[in-house]
């Protein structure tokens, strides 16, 4: 019996009764100044006289502006002031209690971990991480951090996850889909190497390092465009992962590709097994078709979900990818959040729902 | 269908907005230049409140470079993904035909005309000098 199979024949529990596990919650500071806790003096000098983190282009603000103030929801400004994603409170409020959420993963977006200065990056991490558990967990144990490591750095990234592991307030390594280079390659094995020792899952997230322009064919000139691309970064980097053999040294790594799309995933697979057939003899760290692997290491989150124009069509992408791989995720405070029961316009049974808003995600993390 | 009085006129100014509950249903009361439309608080594609969004007019382009900005104030949109819906109607911008958010008819009635006609109004009191708005539900 397959795992699905398996899965679909648990006794159903009244879907108002799950307690939810959201794979995509974002955090922000309410000043600019939060971190300076959890920095030495040299790293808050240096904030002080450089300001930023940034590894785009631009100093100041985001490469394309944005379809939101602050890319989020216009109703997720808390009352008592402050961005979006900073009052504990108002979360607790607007998200976990509203949509009986019983586990958020956190998805800082602040950049600590793709500064250029690669010993800023390493501060920034530390700094980021322990921010997230003071701020965030410690009032609110619902909320779990992620580990956010100086990727291009992999003995210090290895040190801050060796650092976190065992602590129950981390949840995840996080990384993003944009990187120096593709993911698969040796470069990062010791972040692959140290994530599967610990038993911690990477919580891959569209964004990252913006290195090179964001399409194949250079700069795009809309906000929409880039918009659309981020879906093409996170179709890369499942390729290079599972082709650069990463799952092969790693069979326990579990990655989790976070607001990048999903109705791509069973195409990919197709086209990569197709040409594994023709071209393994390129590939020979590979033991199996590239599909399997997809369905082996590799989930996807469902924000922002797909939503063709017959409904139905969703339930076969579904069935494609396999209701094992899926994990709800909300993309909290952001504008294009997804409400657990109203993203998908197809009636899931109690069983399928129980799988995507809780029981696959029992699969991927450890809550303790 | 019945009329309830949710508010005095002067509660919602022009481009103003209140949310209010009728029959257990929440309807957003939206004032157009003195002119009062009542649409259902849900948005028809996730549930977003519609009266947490925000009212804006329509950026039209017959062709490339000729831009044009029209319906000023009488386009909401939703807080959540920014869908827009034309406040008068309740149809959606993108796809009128198939996408509403139901509308609800809404007047204003005098204070004296409103005692007269025993319209509902449990949570507002009313008095004879005041101008009121009416939704029907």
């Amino acid at each position: 019996m397959s795992v699905t199979a398996e899965r679909l024949e648990r006794l159903p529990e009244a879907a108002s009764r799950i307690g939810i596990i959201d794979c995509d919650i974002h955090p922000y500071m309410k000043t600019p100044r939060d971190l300076d806790p959890y920095l030495s003096a040299r790293w808050r000098q240096y904030l002080m006289e450089y300001d930023k983190f940034v590894c785009g282009p631009y100093a100041a603000r985001g490469t394309y502006p944005r379809f939101a103030p602050n890319t989020c929801r216009r109703d997720s400004w808390p009352p008592g002031g402050g961005l979006p994603g900073s009052d504990v409170d108002f979360i607790r409020e607007q998200h976990l209690d509203a949509s009986n959420i019983a586990f958020g993963v956190l998805e800082p977006l602040l950049n600590a971990n793709i500064a250029r200065n690669h010993e800023a990056a390493a501060a920034f991490c530390t700094a980021m991480n322990e921010w997230q558990k003071q701020a965030f967990y410690v009032p609110e144990p619902r909320l779990r951090a992620s580990i956010l490591v100086p990727q291009d750095d992999p003995a210090e990234a290895v040190k801050e996850i060796e650092a976190r592991a065992g602590d129950a307030a981390f949840a995840q390594i996080q990384l993003g889909s944009k990187t120096s280079e593709p993911l698969g390659r040796k470069r990062y094995w010791p972040i692959f190497a140290a994530a599967q020792a610990n038993n911690l899952s990477i919580g891959l997230h569209i964004g990252g390092t913006q290195n090179s322009a964001p399409s194949a064919g250079g700069w795009p000139q809309f906000y929409m465009e880039d918009h659309h691309m981020l879906v093409h970064s996170m179709q890369n980097q499942a390729a290079s992962l599972i082709l650069e053999g990463v799952f092969e040294a790693f069979p326990g790594l579990k990655v989790v590709m976070i607001e990048g799309g999903f109705a791509w995933v069973p195409t990919l697979g197709w086209r990569l097994d197709n040409h594994w057939k023709k071209m393994r003899t390129e590939l020979p760290h590979l033991k199996r078709p590239p599909s399997e692997y997809l369905r082996s290491n590799l989930w996807v989150a469902t924000q922002p979900v797909e939503e063709p124009e017959n409904p139905e069509d969703l339930r076969q992408v579904f069935e494609w990818i396999g209701w094992d791989r899926i994990v709800y995720s909300s993309d909290y405070p952001h504008w294009d959040y997804d409400d657990p029961h109203t993203a998908w316009r197809i009636r899931l049974s109690e069983q399928e729902e129980r799988m995507i808003l809780r029981d696959n995600a029992l699969d991927v993390y450890h809550f303790r | 269908m019945s009329r309830h009085v949710v508010a005095t006129t002067s509660e919602i100014p022009p481009g103003a907005r209140k949310r209010v509950t009728v029959r257990g249903r929440v309807i957003g009361i939206f004032n157009i230049n003195g002119e009062y439309f009542g649409l259902f608080d849900r948005c028809p594609h996730q549930g977003g409140s519609l009266c947490g969004g925000f009212i804006t007019g329509l950026v039209e382009s017959p062709e490339p470079g000729d831009y044009i900005y029209t319906r000023r104030g009488e386009i909401l949109r939703c807080p959540w993904h920014g869908w827009e819906f034309d406040i008068r109607t309740g149809h959606s911008v993108t796809d009128p035909d198939a996408i509403r958010a139901r509308s609800y008819p809404v007047e204003v009635a005098q204070g004296g005309e409103v005692l007269e006609r025993h319209l509902v109004a449990e949570t507002v009191p009313v008095s004879v000098e005041e101008n009121y708005v009416v939704v029907d539900v």
